[in-house]
């Protein structure tokens, strides 16, 4: 009964998402004001039903009802109930259904908040209505979730064991709300695309969708790599794999955007640019939605592939891009520019960023994407982590040399030489950073040395900012998540260049009482023994931590055999100071009560997630600046809101 | 005859695991090995490299890696056998050669027509702001 209450609600919500979209483009029109309740008001039907769907979806995951085929072929009745849940996203079907629940979220949010007046909200829902519809459509014709399956199976075939985590449950949904996110953006774009006022306002509507989409993607990019290191068990963060990379694009093109958008809704400037990275950062969510689900790449990501979802996802990004790009053509006669500023200014400092961080996304685009071009003409060729590295390297070095400018350069006219004096005591940081690095650190490394410098001069100067701001009794919301933005991206850059430059490692092979020494500790294997979970047999090894002499305690890394789903997978145990982190590994066993241990000492690696924190927490300060000045404008003159 | 002990060696290698162990007694040997088993992909799990993948051809790939080490074969020697035997798709990095100039030097090109065309807005933004009077936020 509850699959065909969610298979009717799925219906439903298709029906509300065309009604939606028609009585949007209705709303166009002077005095359409019926039209625009109606495009309002099917945004937040089509919120409950699409909530409605995933609901039961959800609840047929919970008690395990097996005549749904999704829940048989993605789940088990001995999985525990945090990962009967997070199994609903766990395999194609259900995380399309919560793709489409999270448009839903931001099209009655659209429908709320009415940023941007009347027209521009009708079009934009208009645009999101079309958008639900084609994943709506999506759904229906070629990943029913609500499927039956006569006869039911007495039991599930389980989820994969390595997404059986605390970790990996929220790392989809926040990627979703980042991707999705960018939707709004899009349909801003779009949306004043097709009523012609390509001037400021949009950018100024599309603004909070934009940060909360950039927080999201940041802190799911962040959680994917947090996991990716403890659960794989090489102690690596970032594997460059493409589906990661799928994800890191859309950041990358948000982080462009948010600068640029920020430039056209304060000046005017880079309105053309704007627009066209407004379609490219959704676009780019797209394509990473289809390199996942089309089955064109393997990963733990792409659970099953199907050739008919490949093609219709293809045909949605076709359609979503082609329009977008044919509105551009139609409207590119109006786009005038509006930019009038001198070469030493925020919007100059705002071009080289965009240079930069497009040029690396470019990067991971070509790199990405070459590959699965050349296997066309069936030449095999893979593209690693030593490719992106050679361009992100040197760009994000010099990205990070320009962007503390940004912050001290006025719109307009800059000062330049102000900017230096009060940017002195960011460069006497680096310098003594620079120098202490090459004093203290063994080994002794150029590039180290070099990545503390450019972070120290980037903390720095969020600091100075902030400082000299706070001065003048000028400290805002805008200013203070910029300042954390930035110092969040000098943290992570410690933590990267930490990792990468001074990482210690052990590989030995121990019995019990033997021990093996990594960085400070030794580590001293007690014993393996039979720890048995919900749903896992696991052996846990018992090592006894020491340091200069003195016993720091006990860890026990795990390996754990699945039997529903034959897999093993390896829990590793990971001791952290905050500023190192310890990290043991338990390999197979080598025969005669011997086993297989990794240990690391990974110097400075929590600050790469440190660093993600702050970046997000940066741009939550922006958000609530935003929303709070937007809630107000409810209430203030008119005059208030163009200032926020 | 070599390769087909090697041949053996590799299938008989998971087994043999005590026998041949992963690492190699010289420090400065099994160093040289690490640097450069990063260099190639893991078939099995793709995303990851040799040096990180837990399947058991990575394992035996660093084993064959380490005979051929321990033997005093150069990196050069050793990247050739590979590439032989599993395709350039084995090469973490691609080589720079005709059917990779544009993956190479496309990112490059971006890089110069993004400078290239911020120069002009820049300069065409100082003519308009030389037309208007500026205002100071």
């Amino acid at each position: 009964m509850i699959g065909e209450i969610g298979q009717l609600a799925l219906c439903l919500a298709l029906a509300l998402a065309m009604v939606q979209s028609a009585a949007g483009f209705a709303g166009l029109r002077a005095g359409a004001g019926a039209a625009r309740a109606v495009a309002s008001s099917s945004a937040l039907g089509l919120f409950v039903f699409v909530a409605l769907a995933f609901g039961a979806l959800v609840y047929a995951f919970v008690v395990s009802d097996f005549s749904v085929a999704d829940v048989a072929e993605n789940s088990h009745t001995l999985k525990p109930m945090l990962y009967k849940v997070t199994g609903v996203w766990g395999n194609h079907e259900g995380s399309m259904v919560l793709w489409t629940l999270v448009l839903a979220i931001y099209s009655a949010a659209i429908a709320i908040l009415k940023r941007g007046g009347e027209r521009l909200t009708a079009a934009a829902l208009g645009v999101q209505g079309l958008l639900a519809v084609a994943f709506l459509l999506f759904i229906l014709l070629t990943s029913n979730p609500f499927l039956r399956i006569d006869p039911m199976p007495f039991e599930g075939q389980g989820l994969n064991p390595l997404l059986q985590d605390r970790g990996l449950a929220f790392h989809p949904p926040m990627l979703y709300v980042g991707y999705v996110g960018l939707s709004a953006t899009f349909a801003y774009a779009a949306a004043a695309m097709i009523t012609g006022d390509v001037e400021r306002g949009w950018a100024r509507a599309a603004r909070p969708f934009l940060l909360a989409a950039w927080v999201a993607l940041t802190c799911g990019i962040a959680g994917g790599s947090w996991w990716a290191y403890y659960d794989l068990g090489w102690g690596g963060f970032w594997f460059w794999d493409p589906v990661e990379n799928a994800s890191l694009m859309p950041w990358l093109a948000a982080t462009a955007l948010l600068h640029s958008a920020l430039a056209t809704e304060r000046t005017g400037a880079f309105r053309t640019w704007s627009l066209l990275l407004s379609i490219a950062a959704f676009s780019l969510s797209l394509i990473g939605t289809f390199l996942v689900r089309s089955g064109v790449i393997t990963s733990v990501h792409a659970f099953a592939s199907d050739p008919m979802r490949g093609e219709f996802i293809l045909l949605i990004l076709s359609l979503a891009i082609g329009g977008a790009l044919a509105l551009f053509a139609w409207r590119a006669p109006k786009l005038a520019s509006g930019a009038a500023f001198e070469p030493v200014s925020r919007e100059s400092a705002f071009l080289v960023n965009n240079v930069l961080v497009v040029t690396a996304l470019a990067a991971v685009f070509i790199g990405t994407l070459y590959p699965i071009a050349l296997s066309a003409v069936d030449v095999k060729l893979s593209v690693g982590a030593p490719y992106y590295e050679t361009f992100f390297a040197p760009i994000f070095v010099a990205l990070m040399i320009v962007l503390p400018f940004g912050p001290q350069l006025s719109w307009r006219r800059g000062d330049l030489k102000a900017a230096m004096r009060a940017l002195a005591p960011a460069a006497g940081l680096a310098g003594l950073a620079f120098a202490l690095e090459l004093a203290i650190a063994t080994p002794r490394a150029l590039a180290g040395a070099g990545s503390f410098a450019v972070a120290a001069w980037v903390i720095g100067a969020s600091a100075v900012d902030i400082f000299g701001r706070a001065r003048r009794r000028a400290v805002s919301a805008a200013a203070l998540a910029a300042a954390l933005a930035h110092a969040g991206l000098g943290v992570t850059l410690m933590g990267v260049a930490g990792v990468t430059l001074w990482r210690a490692e052990a590989l030995a092979v121990l019995g019990p009482g033997e021990s093996v020494h990594v960085g400070d500790y030794d580590l001293k294997l007690l014993g393996v023994s039979k720890a048995n979970g919900p749903n896992y047999v696991a052996a846990r090894a018992e090592i006894e931590i020491r340091s200069g002499g003195r016993t720091l305690g006990r860890m026990a890394p795990e390996q754990r055999m699945f039997p529903v789903e034959g897999q093993e997978v390896a829990q590793t145990a990971i001791r952290t100071t905050g500023l190192s982190d310890l990290y043991v590994a338990l390999g197979d066993e080598r025969g005669g009560g011997r086993w297989a241990i990794r240990a690391y000492v990974n110097p400075l690696a929590p600050f790469i997630w440190f660093g993600a924190a702050i970046m997000a927490l940066g741009g939550l300060t922006g958000l609530w600046a935003r929303l709070r000045a937007g809630l107000f404008a409810r209430w203030t003159a008119p005059a208030a809101a163009e200032r926020a | 005859m070599i390769r087909l002990a090697l041949a053996l060696l590799l299938i008989a290698g998971a087994a043999n695991a005590a026998r041949a162990p992963e690492t190699l007694t010289d420090p400065a040997k099994e160093a040289h090995a690490r640097a450069l088993q990063k260099e190639f992909r893991c078939l099995v799990c793709q995303g990851e490299s040799i040096d990180e993948s837990n399947a058991p051809l990575a394992a035996d790939l660093r084993r064959l890696i380490r005979e051929h080490i321990a033997r005093g074969d150069s990196d050069d020697q050793i990247r050739r056998y590979l590439v032989a035997r599993y395709g350039e798709f084995i090469l973490m990095k691609p080589p720079l050669e005709s059917d990779t100039y544009a993956l190479w030097f496309a990112p490059l090109l971006v890089l110069l027509a993004g400078a290239a065309v911020a120069a002009l807005v820049i300069r065409r933004a100082r003519a308009c702001a030389g037309e208007q009077p500026l205002t100071d936020r």
